[in-house]
């Protein structure tokens, strides 16, 4: 499984008064099992990326290719392709609608013409993988969870349909502290588990550099930077040109080596700081 | 696209129009579409039209704005355009199996679009040029005297000011609500009406829940914001009366007089 | 001086059951009290479900004690007579930037607050002209409301309460729904409101905007856990997993080392260090 994004242009309202050119000539890759977080603050064209990527939206020029396989040219059924790749937007607990929890994710494997046995085992799996029970909450209400669980049940059912890509418009946005620390161990199981390729968009850099392999950034519809996550957050000034960060450890640990030069670090999470630290620290246990 | 759509907007402007005190302006229209029906021939309808453009040149809205709302409803205009072209019957111009143009045909489809199009933007210009509390103060101060026998005059101006508010928002919320039923694999354009309409369901259900949120969100909202009622309430910008409405009123009573002699001038044809 | 007293407050939901008769539900503030100093700083957090937005919608009235009281200036919200009084001088801005603006357009939505008081139409306009500048909005008071971003919007919401000329200002998880630009500058904002006098109330569920305040209540199912400076709960780990709250960036590489409880900001940590190569 490959993704494959060519030249893309999109323009909103072509030839009228508000005509905004939202994508200019973006082109990159993703290979098979990859992670890819892409960062960029609003209006950068984020959005309208994810949505070419599974046909929601036509280029005005440009291609996009899953599996080798063009799904701009208007050869291929989008059905076919939103079943491969999977898109849960912002807030994706606003989209749910029926009655039970389960029917509701089934309804992604149903539209797609599966048996009821298929869909059955599928919506058992998918609610596992995001860690909700189906025999505890099968048969609820969607609408009697809590955020964070509606927030997960809305994923499996974009899980349901098996695709074989998964994109997810900043999965943690509005929530709190532990539903978020759910949601990334969510991603992190669904990535060991189907090991597809998944592309996330979000604005906690943290988040951003503990998952990706890679990350794209993205400026004023064009792709302003593309690395592993130790390539891109060593851009600190060009990053903060474009109104983004990088990870606070990264900042800290910025401030403790330019005050001791002796320790040497680019850590990005508070494990590797506090390995890089203690290389040449020895720090006392503590008395408490 | 739904941002594209400018139908109701308003766009910023200082000019005389604009100034204009929105009851004025909702007078102006209101007599401006039953007078477009009192025309009768073309010469009428080219006398509207000019007004029309003074009052558009006045108000400095761009053309290409104004032309902008109207694509929106290009289908209604081309489909009472090609119903009138096909319906009249009259002296036959063009015969082809069961299709008929005839000449009063063309002249009436004609008519009749150049008086959807003057209708349609002729009602825009309010919205363009009256910021729309205005437009909604214009009407609640309209409808005042109508209070005496129970119509609630500022809820109702006041449900307008939301409406309009929310009408963008409803719209957005609606657009992202399809594409993550369609990221879903929903389908909405096959079947038959049974199925289709069966199809809306999941648009519908979250776009209720939507609202329903909103206006609990917003009725919370209001009340901090010391909401509660009509009553000893005052407005930034009280609308009243000034010279230019003197002068539109007289203009009004001048472009009335003209419209209703240019019913008896003769017409070209016959 | 006290500005706000909460006194003993308990806030419980009813639900009618099937058959029309009155359920009690569950508490979502269960007996707490604190007051809040005229002109501080005072943030609460705490998970979802804690109760904080409860408790927020209690201080201005918009929703009354099941038992206590909350005495605002010296005015009970029981007290139906003071209730605009009391909303005038406690702005609210909540959560979600869209759902609570009135108007179509920006500075008609600004004067919403102060019409809703009968304030003379001059004196609206150079509220609304003040408080959008305040916010930074002034040139975009003849926008669309729905042609903002995110950022933009509630910083109209917070011109909207400033325009009321309260004296304190309740921020209902004011960042929750914004990128990281917008998110700073609301606190931005915030910050700045604080140090002209009013009295913030910040509720968040972001530790480094809580640790903005100068002083952090900690909620947890409808009881307050703690109610200290910013300094003393980053030093109580116990009480922050206890919370189920996040650490500061700052504080989870002090705990990852093993250095002393009292390093609090990066400056310490370095200190520390130096000391420790020595």
């Amino acid at each position: 499984m490959s993704i494959e994004v060519k030249d893309l242009r999109y323009v909103y309202s072509p030839g009228l008064p508000g005509e905004t050119v939202a994508l200019d000539g973006v082109s990159f890759e993703v290979h098979d099992g990859e992670t890819i977080g892409i960062i960029g603050h609003t209006g950068s064209g984020k959005s309208t990326l994810l949505q070419h990527l599974n046909g929601l939206l036509k280029p005005a020029s440009g291609d996009v290719y899953v599996d080798g396989q063009c799904i701009t040219d208007g050869s291929v059924k989008l059905v076919e392709i939103r079943r491969k790749v999977g898109l849960v937007f912002q807030y994706p607990e606003y989209q749910l609608f029926e009655e039970t929890v389960a029917k509701d994710v089934a309804f992604g494997p149903r539209n797609t013409g599966l048996s009821e046995e298929k869909i059955e085992t599928r919506v058992k799996a998918s609610l596992a993988l995001v860690g909700l029970n189906y025999d505890e909450i099968g048969d609820s209400s969607p609408f009697e969870l809590s955020g964070g669980q509606k927030r997960r049940v809305a994923i499996a059912g974009v899980i349901a349909m098996e695709p074989s890509v998964l994109i997810l418009d900043e999965p943690t946005a509005g929530l709190d502290p532990s539903a978020h620390r759910e949601i990334l161990s969510m991603i992190e199981l669904i990535r060991e588990k189907m090991g597809i390729i998944i592309i996330f968009v979000s604005h906690n850099m943290a988040d951003v550099a503990a998952l990706s392999d890679r990350i794209i950034v993205m400026d004023g519809g064009k792709i302003a930077m593309e690395g592993t996550p130790q390539e891109v957050f060593s851009h600190e000034k060009e990053l903060s040109a474009m109104g983004l960060g990088v990870p606070p450890v990264r900042e800290i640990m910025t401030k403790i080596t330019a005050a001791l030069p002796e320790i040497e670090s680019n850590a990005l999470t508070a494990d590797e700081a506090a390995t890089d630290i203690k290389k040449v620290i020895n720090i006392p246990k503590r008395d408490n | 696209m739904i941002r594209d759509i400018t139908l109701g907007q308003y766009y910023p402007g200082e000019s005389p129009i604009h100034r204009l005190d929105a009851r004025t302006k909702i007078i102006a229209t209101i007599l401006y579409i039953i007078e477009l029906f009192v025309v009768n021939n073309f010469w009428g309808f080219l006398i509207a039209a000019a007004a029309l453009f003074a009052v558009i040149a006045v108000s400095r809205v761009p053309v290409k704005f104004i032309f902008r709302g109207l694509t929106a409803v290009f289908i209604i205009i081309a489909f009472t355009f090609i119903i009138n072209l096909f319906m009249v019957d009259g002296r036959v111009l063009w015969h082809w199996r069961f299709l008929t143009i005839t000449y009063e045909g063309v002249s009436r489809a004609f008519f009749m679009a150049v008086r959807l199009v003057l209708l349609i933007i002729g009602s825009s210009m309010m919205t363009l040029t009256t910021k729309p509390i205005e437009l909604t103060d214009g009407l609640e101060k309209l409808f005042k005297p109508f209070s005496l026998i129970g119509l609630p005059s500022h809820e109702i101006a006041l449900m307008m000011t939301i409406a309009l508010r929310f009408i963008p928002t409803l719209m957005e919320e609606t657009d992202k609500i399809i594409k993550a039923q369609e990221a879903r694999g929903a389908d909405f354009e096959s079947g038959n009406l049974f199925q289709r309409a069966k199809s809306l369901i999941p648009i519908l259900i979250p776009l209720f829940i939507s609202s329903f949120r909103i206006a609990q969100d917003l009725a919370l909202a209001m009340e901090a914001r010391c909401y509660h009622g009509g009553s000893g309430r005052t407005r930034m910008n009280e609308i009243h009366f000034a010279k230019g409405d003197a002068v539109a009123a007289v203009l009004m009573v001048l472009f009335l007089a003209v419209i209703i002699a240019s019913r008896y001038i003769p017409v070209l044809y016959k | 001086m006290q500005f706000i007293e909460v006194k003993d407050l308990t806030v419980e939901f009813t639900r009618i059951a099937e058959d029309g008769t009155e359920v009690k539900g569950k508490r979502a503030i269960d007996g707490i009290s604190f007051s809040v100093e005229k002109g501080s700083f005072v943030s609460v957090i705490g998970m979802n479900g804690s109760g904080k937005s409860t408790l927020a919608k209690c201080l201005n009235g918009l929703l009354l004690p099941s038992s206590g009281d909350v005495i605002v200036d010296g005015m009970n919200t029981k007290d139906e007579s003071k209730l605009w009084d009391i909303r005038s001088r406690v702005g609210m801005v909540f959560q979600n930037p869209d759902n609570q603006i009135v108007s179509s357009i920006v500075e008609d939505d600004v004067a919403f607050g102060p019409e809703n008081l009968g304030v003379p139409p001059a004196e609206i306009r150079k509220r609304v002209d003040s408080a959008l500048k305040q916010v930074g909005m002034y040139e975009h008071r003849l926008k669309g409301a729905h042609m903002l971003s995110g950022g933009q919007k509630q910083r109209i919401a917070i011109a909207g309460a400033v325009a009321m000329r309260p004296e304190c200002i309740v921020f209902d998880e004011p960042t929750a729904m914004l990128d990281p630009r917008g998110r700073a500058s609301v606190m931005d904002i915030i910050r700045e409101l604080n140090s002209e006098g009013i009295t913030t109330i910040l509720i968040t569920h972001f530790m480094s905007e809580a640790a903005q305040a100068d002083r952090i209540i900690v909620m947890n199912a409808g009881h307050v856990l703690s109610d200290s400076t910013p300094r003393e709960l980053f030093a109580d780990m116990d009480m922050i997993n206890r919370a189920g709250l996040e650490l500061p960036p700052v504080v989870e590489l002090r705990e990852k080392l093993g250095l002393p409880d009292s390093i609090m900001t990066v400056d310490d940590m370095i200190a520390e260090l130096r000391k420790l190569c020595r």
